[in-house]
């Protein structure tokens, strides 16, 4: 049956076959489902995710009829957990929903093993402590998790993951690798073989400016000592030249050759990024090391020998002017390039696995092909526990955003976030929670953030008076809207963790509702 | 902790926001239960679009102290829209999107009421859109958008000093997604840039040159694009190619399919078929949400006061990391969408066929097939045909006896604008002045029109 298939046709163009199946393996747990828990797991329940697990010990009242899209009056009076269940799995009936009806703050103390049994965890409206001990029991089970809050206007998404490598990353805009500065023996044979002055005009405008560029460099190497146009002077020089190998102003070929000349100019090499994760401790591989960074390792031999200090060619070429069959012969000139790379990975792939002592198939050959397609676009996202964010602050940075125009509030609703559950362990309730206490509330707050940041070593440091009323009015509300863009970035950050496609975020958002200046902090 | 015995409220949560004094927020605020109250009441609240972005918007809205919602939407429920659209269920593919959206919103959270219309946007009389406290786009094209925008810059009025009158400013608040990215924009005709404003964030779409599908084609789109564009017509003379029609999109593909064989080109699959075709933007739910969720925050903010404003465009970029970026877009100041209006000079003489006339000529404009209003009377209607009928002996009188002989005064013009060779529908506020009569301070104003 086409159906399913079709039902998803919107996001297979976004993560593929592949991404679409690592979401349908993966099991969700949930703790709590008030609305930031809701929406998060309602979008992941629409992409298709396993099966979710829904954690939650506290019943449907009136007031979550006012928040929660996932509860009706039907439910007020019974198990949130179960009534917020039963309204997901309508949503995909191909999704796998249970409920237990449980505070996850005991089952957090009480059931540790619980967790290992998932893939991810999304942790909603927890209190500090128990984050802190969360992330500690995924950590060691190696369980991904993602925590989520909202709070009046504000709220926060952390991701918390030991690392996350991603081969395929996606970004916008990311340039063809095409050698223009640095092109192989076949690509210079190619191009040699095809003559720039040919006479017929139809000819000369469907000339393919990668050919025009690599024979103009070759022309401009020979009579420059082998140099490439370096300075500012040379390269417009060398635009010049290009301009006068126009036969007729409409040649669009020449046009793209000379938008496309900063190409030959280009430094030869790899990027500073790339240069950091080939020299990262985990290159050095062992018998337990990740197949990410066994191929990374791979890639770090073939850059220093047969790559010539380039990494594999992806092989792929954008469109551009030109006569199919050039095109066509040019395209696959890349591809031969490009899979002679690979089989050279590949064999270092193999050899590196057999004296790690692992099976040298291990890896298959689909995600060696991947990885030399993206070797360029290489990530390695890296999260500190929670309790060493907490433990050991990173002073400067938190004196730094607390003082900049544009990250104080946001680092004000950090410091903010963090005094409300101080509050709470000392008040027994969240400031302005209840009615009446208002001003005495807001005093008690001002008291625990001072505490707060001196604490974290920020002594003289604070946070506007503005701030600290407005977060006593929030009252720990947590307003659907707010709720629904928490969420929103939670299933966004879920969604790449799983696929492992496209680049999660790093640090702590942290949403501002008043103006939307909403940040990422890196701490 | 609490005793929650006490009745608690539906509203518990937003009532920390809507009844409650606060310091960083719009100088309008005036919480208290009143304030909660009169949004429910009174605020009418207009969803365009009942697609990714309008479910969103509608639950959101309807869970963030609104109570009266219409929603308007053409289209019917696809299988394709179930990834997302989470309103809709296998069971209600082929059902209006209005209809089943709003139906469902209400069956969940009861007091809500919401009104859904059936139809086209262009369909509604001018003041079916006047009626709505804020108007929120939940759209994917832009000349929808730009319809939109022009029929809420239209109610806007300006007073002598050129400044935008209070009460007839509509504001709207626009979301838009691709994808993992989007944006959310509040728009307040008259003090920030209306869509018009900043058209350019809308850049054209990039079309192949007719002679690279016919002559040189290199990747699979050409090959796809051949077949739709150049071979079709060539096969079923006289038949229009209809996308929606599965039959129609398989003779595309397997046409597309033989040309890059013919020309060794590699790539070809039915799904990027439809995607070239149709030009599908990729969409989850995930991006939505945010971005409705944006949307609705601004539209209860606009409503009360309760918080400050975004000032004016968000832009949200998920593919790398997390980038959210507020920026302060200025207004066009000639823009002719949102400003004061296109000036006009008239004798008294002209006959509203003339006048009809030059404004196809009128190079601000070049604005063909005109209908035009003047305050709440049609003066000429070109459809539909019973109404054309009743307004046709109008053309043939003077304007200045139609308008009732008022010195100047704003008349509201649709019809079709030729804009990059495309037809598109389009409303334009006009401010005609005739001469020679006596509203001598604005002859000054005339002059450069
Ligand atoms: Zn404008």
């Amino acid at each position: 049956m086409a159906e399913p298939k079709n039902k998803y046709d919107r996001q297979l163009r976004i993560w593929g076959e592949q991404g679409q199946a690592a979401l349908e393996k993966a099991s969700i747990c949930l703790l709590n489902c008030g609305p930031t828990g809701s929406e998060t797991l309602k979008n992941l329940v629409l992409g298709g995710v396993g099966s979710i697990t829904v954690i939650d010990g506290s019943k449907v009242e009136q007031g979550d009829l006012g928040n929660n899209f996932m509860v009706d009056v039907s439910c007020v009076g019974q198990s949130k957990a179960k009534c917020v269940c039963t309204f997901l799995q309508e949503l995909n009936d191909a999704v796998k929903a249970k409920f237990i009806e449980e505070y996850p703050k005991a089952l957090i103390d009480s059931n540790p093993s619980f967790f290992s049994q998932f893939t991810l965890v999304v942790a909603t409206q927890l209190a500090e402590d128990s984050m802190v001990k969360l992330d500690k029991i995924c950590r060691e089970a190696k369980v991904l998790l993602i925590f989520a809050r909202s709070y009046g206007l504000t709220g926060f998404v952390r991701i918390s993951v030991k690392e996350h490598a991603v081969i395929e990353s996606k970004p916008d805009h990311f340039l063809e690798d095409l050698r223009l500065n640095n092109p192989w023996p076949e690509l210079e044979r190619f191009a040699e073989s095809i003559d720039l002055n040919v006479s017929d005009p139809v000819a000369h405008k469907h000339t393919p400016y990668v050919v025009i560029l690599v024979k103009m460099a070759e022309e401009w190497a020979k009579a420059h000592g082998g140099a490439l146009p370096s300075t500012r002077d040379e390269k417009k020089e060398f635009k010049e030249l290009l301009k006068a190998g126009m036969v007729a102003m409409d040649e669009d070929n020449y046009t793209e050759a000379t938008e496309a000349s900063f190409k030959v100019f280009a430094p030869r090499g790899i990027s500073t990024d790339l240069q950091k994760i080939i020299h990262d401790g985990c290159s050095e591989v062992e018998s337990n090391s990740s197949d990410f960074w066994v191929m990374v390792a791979a890639l770090k031999e073939f850059i220093a020998n047969e790559g010539g200090g380039e990494v594999p060619l992806e092989g792929s070429i954008p469109d551009m002017t030109s006569s199919t069959e050039l095109y066509v012969n040019l395209q696959k000139i890349y591809q031969e390039k490009a899979e002679v790379d690979f089989l050279a990975i590949q064999q270092r792939v193999k050899n590196i696995l057999k004296r790690i002592g692992r099976d040298p198939d291990s890896i298959s050959k689909a995600m060696i092909k991947s990885f030399c397609k993206n070797a360029r676009k290489l990530k390695v996202c890296r999260y500190r526990l929670l309790e060493d964010e907490f433990n050991n602050p990173a002073v400067s940075e938190l004196q730094k955003y607390l003082t900049d125009e544009e990250y104080g509030v946001a680092m004000g609703f950090y410091i903010l976030l963090r005094a409300v559950d101080r509050f709470a362990a000392n008040y027994n309730s969240f400031p302005g929670q209840f009615e009446g206490e208002m001003d005495e509330d807001i005093s008690r707050l001002k008291t625990t953030v001072v505490g707060l940041l001196t604490d974290l070593g920020c002594n003289g440091a604070t946070v506007t008076e503005d701030l600290i009323s407005e977060m006593c009015r929030f009252g720990a509300s947590e307003l659907h809207a707010v709720a629904a863009f928490i969420g929103g970035i939670a299933s966004q950050e879920v969604i790449k963790l799983i696929t492992k496609q496209f680049v999660p975020m790093v640090g702590t958002f942290i949403f501002n509702g008043i103006d939307q200046r909403s940040q990422l902090l890196a701490l | 902790m609490a005793d929650s015995t006490v009745q608690q409220s539906r509203s518990r949560d937003l009532d920390k926001l809507l009844l409650r004094p606060g310091n960083l927020v719009a100088p309008t605020f005036e919480p208290g239960v009143q304030l909660r109250d009169d949004l429910q009441e009174y605020a009418r609240i207009l969803v365009i679009g009942a697609g990714g972005l309008g479910c969103e918007l509608l639950k959101d809205l309807a869970l963030s102290g609104f109570k009266n919602l219409e929603v308007i939407d053409m289209d019917r429920i696809e299988v394709t829209n179930l990834n997302r659209q989470f309103l809709f269920r296998l069971e209600d593919v082929g059902k209006p999107k209005a209809e089943v959206a709003a139906k469902r919103v209400m069956e969940r959270v009861s007091g809500v009421n919401i009104v859904p219309h059936f139809c086209r946007i262009e369909d509604k009389d001018i003041d079916f859109y006047k009626d709505f406290s804020i108007i929120a786009l939940g759209l994917d094209s832009v000349e929808a958008r730009s319809y939109i925008n022009a029929v809420a810059c239209g109610f806007l009025e300006y007073d002598s000093d050129d400044n935008p009158i209070e009460e007839t400013v509509k504001p709207m608040v626009d979301g838009g997604t691709e994808g993992f990215k989007g944006h959310a924009r509040v728009i307040m005709p008259g003090s920030t840039p209306c869509f018009e404003c900043t058209i350019w964030l809308f850049p054209p779409q990039v079309k192949f040159p007719l002679c690279t599908l016919a002559e040189t084609p290199r990747t699979a789109a050409h090959c796809i694009e051949y077949a739709h564009l150049i071979k079709w017509d060539e096969v079923h003379s006289g038949k229009t190619f209809d996308p929606d029609d599965p039959e129609h999109m398989k003779w595309v593909y397997t046409e597309a399919v033989k040309r890059a064989e013919l020309f060794g080109i590699q790539g070809v699959t039915y799904s990027l078929t439809q995607g070239v075709v149709k030009n599908i933007i990729p969409a989850i739910a995930s991006t939505n949400a945010i971005i409705s969720a944006a949307c609705t925050l601004e539209t209860l903010k606009l409503a009360s006061g309760c918080s400050k404003t975004l000032g004016n465009y968000l832009t949200y970029n998920g593919v790398e990391g997390l980038h959210i970026k507020v920026t302060e877009f200025v207004r066009d100041k000639d823009c002719l969408v949102c400003g004061p209006g296109v000036l006009i000079e008239l004798d008294t003489s002209v006959t509203l066929q003339r006048f009809i006339d030059m404004l196809e000529e009128h190079p601000k404009l070049l604005l063909s097939k005109a209908s035009v209003r003047h305050q709440a009377t049609n003066l000429y209607m070109q459809s539909p045909p019973v109404l054309e009928e009743m307004t046709r002996s109008n053309l043939s009188l003077p304007l200045f006896e139609l308008m009732g002989k008022v010195p100047k005064d704003i008349v509201h013009v649709t019809g079709t604008a030729n804009k990059d060779d495309k037809k598109t529908s389009c409303l334009r506020k006009l401010r005609l002045v005739f001469k020679g009569v006596d509203a001598v301070t604005d002859m000054d104003m005339a002059v450069g029109a």
